[in-house]
């Protein structure tokens, strides 16, 4: 269980671990939104509204 | 405590995980796509006016001129989809483009001359200014604004292909070989809306072409 091993391996008391896993937690959303999401929704087919010979990745 | 009871906590883990980041995977296609893809349009729609002002490589029939990839040149608007439906075109189709406007297929007809120009828009996501495309009826009105004129396309004709029926872009559609006379217009979208096994496809003519000085056209949802 990764959650209870990281809250117990955190320094400091309640308060500092909670705004450290904030900003833990932030910094993976930044991560999600910026580099995984935008490949992710590359694979998905919302994107694709061109014509195009090629089929899939280089059909937008 | 026991094993069983530990594996099945940190699958419950697991699954808890798994739902937030496929939440948080919503919260960007639906909202933050569409945010980032405002904030695009008005640094584009800002380069467009910015060029027009500065008067940049105009050729001398009025028309635009040759346009760098990733750049904007014109406004579309349909006033079917909103009395405010104002997308900048951008030229060129890949990603980045298309997240700034609708995109321009390179090597197509430019606004207003003879040929197709051929427009590429999200229907879902990064701003989707195609996402209600479907309601555009034949007989309603396009309008493409560049640095000297006002366009006004007549649709003529909404249909759905096949993702690879790239005829449809051809200056004369589904004849590659053929000499353009007509001044055309198309427009491309994935459909159904949240799928992509067929493209959307809207066609018109150019109807009339104004100068900017002289104002621009009604904006009606009927041509």
């Amino acid at each position: 269980m990764i959650y209870p091993w990281i809250w117990r391996n955190l320094p400091g008391n309640t308060w500092v671990r909670a705004a450290i896993s904030l900003v833990a937690f932030l910094i993976m959303v930044l991560f999600l939104f910026t580099v995984v999401f935008p490949w992710a929704e590359g694979v998905l087919p919302f994107l694709d509204v061109t014509v195009s010979n090629s089929q899939g990745a280089a059909a937008p | 405590m026991s094993v069983t009871r530990s594996a099945m906590r940190g699958v419950g883990e697991l699954l808890i995980t798994i739902g937030v980041v496929l939440l948080l995977f919503l919260a960007y296609q639906l909202w933050w796509t569409n945010l980032e893809a405002d904030r695009a349009q008005g640094r584009i729609a800002d380069q467009i006016r910015e060029d027009w002002r500065n008067g940049p490589r105009q050729p001398t029939d009025g028309s635009v001129g040759p346009v760098d990839f990733g750049r904007g040149f014109a406004f579309l608007r349909i006033p079917r989809l909103g009395k405010h439906f104002d997308v900048p075109v951008v030229q060129g189709t890949g990603d980045a483009e298309l997240a700034e406007g609708v995109g321009h297929y390179v090597g197509t007809a430019i606004p207003g001359q003879v040929g197709n120009f051929a427009v590429a828009g999200h229907r879902a996501t990064h701003g989707e200014p195609f996402a209600y495309l479907d309601q555009v009826k034949v007989g309603d009105a396009l309008y493409v604004e560049t640095a000297r004129h006002w366009y006004t396309y007549v649709v003529d004709k909404t249909f759905l292909v096949d993702p690879t029926d790239v005829w449809v872009i051809d200056p004369v559609p589904g004849k590659p070989k053929a000499t353009p006379t007509k001044r055309l217009i198309t427009l491309t979208t994935c459909d159904p809306r949240w799928g992509h096994t067929h493209r959307l496809i809207i066609e018109g003519h150019l109807m009339e072409a104004r100068f900017r000085f002289d104002g621009h056209p009604p904006l009606r949802e009927r041509a």
